[in-house]
Formats: C-alpha cells, sequence, structure tokens
C-alpha cells in the first residue's frame, strides 16, 4: 500500500499530517441525507434548489459547487437473495408480480432492491484538478487531501472538465469553483468532518487512509461471504487510473450505476504524449509557413 | 445506424445523468481558439514576408497579429469567473497545466507583438523591437496549437481521444485564419504568400479534421450531431468556397480575395467552434464516458478501479459495519 502523491508527504517534511480519508460503505447507508445537511450547514453552502427530479428520493442530482454530499438513490428489480432464501419458482412470482402486475409497493421481498450511496470528492492520488488549476489555487493539503483556496481562484474553469468524476463546479453569481474540503476546517482542530459526524449508520467512516482500507477489506470479505457476490471495493487500489483517493467507496453494483466512472484516468497520464503532439504540430505549422513565404517567385 | 450487436450492451448509467461536467466555458473560448491562432500564424507570416522584403504584406499581416493579440486576453479575462483576478494567471508556470503555459507563451507573445507595433508606430524602441520580431514569430507557433493540449488534457473522451491529432487540426486552422486574414486586407499582387498559406491552411484542415472525427469512431458521434455538426457543415462549406475563390479569381480580384479571405475566416472560426460544441455533447452523454471505459475494461487493457475480490482470507467482524457486525 503507497499512500504517497506528488506533493504529500514530500512537501510538509515534519509538518505532514497522516493521509486522512472517507471509507463510504453504501451497503449500510440508509439514504437520510444527514451527511447532506451537515455539509451544507457546516460549510455554509448556499441553497440549491433542483425541483422535483423523478429520480427516487433524489432531488440533489449530482455533487457540484452548491452539493459536496450527494446521496444518490437507486430502484432495481431485481431479487435479493443475499442469504440464499426463496425458491426460483418464488423469485420468478415476485418479479413477474411486480412487472406484469406494475405492482411495486417498496416491502421488503417484492422484488425491489434500493441502493443508496452517499457520493464526494475523492480527493485522488492523482488529481486532475489540481494539476491542471493554472494559479494553484487547488493544493495538497497536509492531510493528502486536495482544497481549492477561494482567495486564489479566479474562476477559469478548467478543473471542472478536468475531474473525471465531475465533481467540481462553478457557483453561479459567484464565479469561483468550490469542492469538498474534507472539513479541512476541522482537521486543523482534530475533529471529523461533518458528513462522517452526522452520519448516523456510520456509513461515512472518517480515519487514517491505510487503517480505513484495512478495514474495508474485511468488510468486503464479510459481504462476500455472507452472499454479496456484487459487492466491491472502488478507488480503494494505488493502481488504479488516479492513484487511488483518500475518499473510497464499497458498491454493491457497477460504479456507473451510482453515476461513477468505472475506470477513471488522471489525463496528466497522457500529457507526455499531448505535448509532443502539440510540439510536433507547432513545427509543422512553422514549416507550412515557411513552404507559404519562400515557395514561388515572390 | 448499424445494429451493434448483442455483444455492445448499451452503457448503464444513474437516471441518464453525466458522469463529468460540461465545460462552463462560453463563447469567448472558441472566439479565442481562433484569435490566438490568427495571431499566433499572422506573426509568422509577417516575419517572413519582411525577411523576404514584401513590406506590404508584413504590414498587414503584422496588424494582423496585433489584433489577434489584443482581442485575445480580453477574450480570455471576460471568460474567467473572477475577471479581476486575471493576474494570477501568472501566479505561477505549470507545465502539468496547459493553461498555465499557454497563459505564458501568449503574454509574451502579445508583448513582442506590441513591442513591434510600438516600433512601426513611433520609430522608438528599435533594438528591442528587433529581438521582438522572430520572438513573436517562434512563440506564435506553441501560441497556435497549444489550445488542443488544453482541452485534450480533460476527462472529456471526444478531445481526449483525439488527443494525437487535435493539435494538428488548431495549427491548420491557425494556418487558414492568419492567410485569410492577410488575403482580404492586401492587394492581390503582393498577397502570394498569404493566399499559398490560406490555401494549404484549408486542405490540412479540412482532411485532418475530417481524420480526426473518423477516427473517434462512436465517441465522435457528438460531431454528427446538433450544433457541433451544424458548424462542421458550415466550416466545410465555408473553406471550400472560399479556396475555390481564391484559387480561381485571388490572384487577379481585390473583391474575390476579400470575399474568399472572409469565407475561410469564417469557416476557421466555425471549426473551432464544432470542436468546442462537441465536447459539450461528449461530456453531457454518459453514454460516451462509460462506454469508452467499459471498452478498455472488457478489452483487459485495465481491471478498471472496482474489485470485488478482498485482499483478506476471512472477515473480522469487529471491523465491519456496526450495523452488520455480529
Amino acid at each position: 500500500m503507497k499512500l504517497e502523491t506528488i506533493a504529500w508527504p514530500g512537501s510538509y517534511g515534519d509538518q505532514a499530517k497522516p493521509r486522512m480519508g472517507f471509507f463510504t460503505d453504501t451497503s449500510v447507508c440508509i439514504g437520510c441525507k444527514a451527511c447532506e445537511v451537515a455539509c451544507k450547514e457546516w460549510n455554509q453552502i448556499p441553497m440549491s434548489v433542483q425541483g422535483f427530479t423523478g429520480h427516487s428520493y433524489d432531488n440533489t442530482i449530482d455533487l457540484g459547487a452548491n452539493s459536496w454530499r450527494h446521496v444518490a438513490f437507486i430502484e432495481q428489480r431485481k431479487p435479493v437473495d443475499a442469504d440464499g432464501d426463496g425458491s426460483l419458482s418464488q423469485v420468478a412470482a415476485r418479479a413477474s408480480l411486480a412487472e406484469d402486475q406494475g405492482l411495486a409497493t417498496y416491502q421488503e421481498g417484492d422484488g425491489i432492491r434500493w441502493l443508496m450511496a452517499s457520493d464526494v470528492c475523492k480527493h485522488c492520488t492523482e488529481a486532475a484538478c489540481l494539476e491542471v488549476c493554472p494559479t494553484g489555487a487547488l493544493f495538497r493539503t497536509e492531510y493528502g487531501t486536495v482544497v481549492v483556496q477561494e482567495d486564489v481562484c479566479n474562476g477559469c474553469g478548467y478543473c471542472v472538465p478536468a475531474c473525471p468524476f465531475g465533481v467540481l463546479d462553478q457557483r453561479q453569481d459567484d464565479g469561483r469553483v468550490w469542492k469538498c474540503t474534507l472539513c479541512y476546517d476541522r482537521l486543523k482542530d482534530e475533529k471529523e468532518p461533518a458528513c462522517a459526524q452526522a452520519c448516523p449508520t456510520n456509513s461515512i467512516q472518517y480515519g487514517e487512509l491505510g487503517e480505513l482500507r484495512e478495514g474495508a477489506e474485511h468488510r468486503l470479505a464479510q459481504l462476500q461471504h455472507a452472499g454479496q457476490r456484487e459487492a466491491r471495493l472502488y478507488l480503494a487500489d494505488d493502481d488504479d487510473g488516479v492513484g487511488g483517493a483518500s475518499a473510497f467507496f464499497l458498491l454493491l453494483d457497477e460504479p456507473e450505476v451510482y453515476g461513477l466512472p468505472p475506470d477513471p484516468v488522471d489525463s496528466r497520464r497522457e500529457l507526455g504524449s499531448i505535448w509532443a503532439a502539440t510540439a510536433a504540430a507547432a513545427l509543422a505549422l512553422g514549416a507550412g509557413l515557411v513552404a507559404a513565404a519562400l515557395g514561388g517567385r515572390r | 445506424m448499424t445494429d451493434p450487436g448483442p455483444a455492445a450492451e448499451p452503457a448503464r448509467s444513474y437516471h441518464g445523468q453525466p458522469v463529468i461536467k460540461e465545460p462552463v466555458w462560453t463563447w469567448e473560448i472558441p472566439c479565442y481558439f481562433f484569435t490566438g491562432g490568427l495571431a499566433g500564424a499572422s506573426a509568422g507570416l509577417a516575419y517572413l514576408s519582411e525577411r523576404r522584403g514584401n513590406e506590404v504584406l508584413a504590414r498587414r499581416a503584422w496588424a494582423a497579429a496585433l489584433v489577434g493579440a489584443t482581442a485575445s486576453p480580453i477574450l480570455l479575462i471576460s471568460d474567467l469567473g473572477r475577471p479581476a483576478r486575471f493576474l494570477n494567471m501568472l501566479r505561477m508556470f505549470k507545465v502539468t497545466s496547459p493553461m498555465s503555459v499557454g497563459s505564458w507563451i501568449l503574454a509574451a507573445q502579445g508583448a513582442s507583438t506590441g513591442l513591434v507595433a510600438l516600433h512601426a508606430w513611433s520609430g522608438r524602441l528599435a533594438r528591442p523591437a528587433a529581438l521582438a520580431r522572430p520572438a513573436a514569430a517562434l512563440l506564435g507557433l506553441p501560441l497556435s496549437t497549444y489550445t488542443a493540449a488544453l482541452v485534450a488534457n480533460t476527462a472529456v473522451p471526444v478531445w481526449h481521444e483525439s488527443r494525437g491529432l487535435l493539435p494538428f487540426v488548431f495549427g491548420a486552422g491557425a494556418a487558414l485564419s492568419a492567410g485569410a486574414a492577410a488575403v482580404a486586407v492586401t492587394p492581390p499582387r503582393h498577397a502570394a504568400p498569404a493566399r499559398r498559406l490560406a490555401l494549404l491552411g484549408a486542405a490540412c484542415e479540412l482532411g485532418a479534421k475530417e481524420l480526426m472525427e473518423r477516427r473517434l469512431g462512436e465517441l465522435g458521434e457528438p460531431y454528427r450531431q446538433g450544433p457541433a455538426s451544424t458548424l462542421g457543415h458550415v466550416a466545410r462549406a465555408c473553406i471550400a468556397a472560399g479556396a475555390a475563390v481564391l484559387a480561381t479569381r485571388g490572384a487577379s480580384s481585390r473583391a474575390a480575395a476579400v470575399a474568399g479571405g472572409v469565407l475561410l475566416g469564417t469557416g476557421a472560426l466555425s471549426a473551432r467552434w464544432s470542436v468546442f460544441k462537441a465536447g459539450f455533447g461528449s461530456a453531457s452523454d454518459p453514454r460516451y464516458v462509460v462506454g469508452a471505459q467499459r471498452e478498455r475494461i472488457a478489452a483487459g487493457q485495465t481491471p478498471g478501479a472496482a474489485r470485488t475480490a478482498p485482499r483478506v482470507a476471512s472477515p473480522r467482524s469487529e471491523l465491519g459495519s456496526p450495523a452488520t457486525a455480529s
């Protein structure tokens, strides 16, 4: 397990703190949205009324400048046979009841599975937002997290399409970008982030990243052992496209079902080839100019 | 559309919501792609024409470079969420940020072009201006192509996946823009190098953009839909018509030269705008983002970011979540 980032802990020397993060265990999320509320309250985030979406109980829609935690709600018509009970005919009967008769009462055993998950900025090991930020407003803290300095950001917007998770966004009427700070201010006072403190089921766990990862492995083993074959850890490894992340997740389906990219990659990994193509194109333009100016009689 | 076959399942998504954010950039940015290329390639054309003794063309090309170099920072600052903080762009130099590198290139190229203009008008600062001429011409080359690196270095599939060709499309567009501007304002008998540049740029722009769109395959769909498609058609029509006018009558008729230049300039601007708009279509549809990533996983190039196999042999219940710990 390699937790280092480019700037952490190296650039902090003695001042470096352990790398802190979130482990969001979605298998125990009850969709109460206490995390969303606690985050808004503590960080004094402006209201964001988006109207009724019809996306189950989700009217927050996505992460953005004014939503730093977002609880996703997914309703799936599939039998939940974690315990292995129910014969094939029972399962089929339930499924046909739900599909043919339109009976979906959201009671246990109706063949409806409800997934809930609290999403947040991942604080990637290789953070594209931080790398493309031209002003240095985005920086790596002593806790290994990624934070926007609101007094430096000039609202250029480069980090917005650079983030492979679509976390950052520009705040209308303010012009700057905003995102989760992993409660940088609270961490400095050795308090846990507001969302983690508010979570009633410990779905959001806060702690040292190394310890969180160890605990998550045991939780995954426990769920797999109990028959939850679809349980998986997301962003828990150093060798994925962003080098792992400070905020990682236990999911019960494919990442895209939760609105998460299945194979996010920090675009900087290709930046060498991008600069090479850019330089080659600049030289080609130079050659074209010379050919046009010197070719012909005059 | 052809049937993708049973192997290609539709990509799953969260209520059809986008996975990545659309850019927040507005109309200033495609305009800047155009003016930046105009400034960059015009300086090169001006410098080389000067060296060849074609003062008539050189003066006009320097003027076009000055117009581009003046409009560019105004457009960029106006697009910022906090325009008053534009100087923060020069707070550091970061090679990992094409926008940071580009800001320095634009600042240096703009200052050089400004010096050339100052000397031309006032006759002062002759020695710095002598250095500024080749500097503006040389810096104009990366100024014309770095904007492609800027958009390619994002998570937007239609930009990122065309990273090898996009700089050539932008470089060709810059040649086209500079040639078109010079042709439109220069008497035809002095404008031969500009005509050659415009026609060369037109051919390369059309060819490179077409090749780029084809190589993108399914990811290139945003170029065939909505505003990006419309702008692409406008660009192709204007460039083809402008090139035809210029090639047939450009050397003999001033009116034809002006018409050809305007058509080619409009085409170059539309082409930049088409690339810009395609990025929005690509980012807003989770099919492109998830689909490309699922293909990588299916092809075995990467395991992806999720893993079902635990790295411990047996669960330790006290470390599980309190809700289910036994």
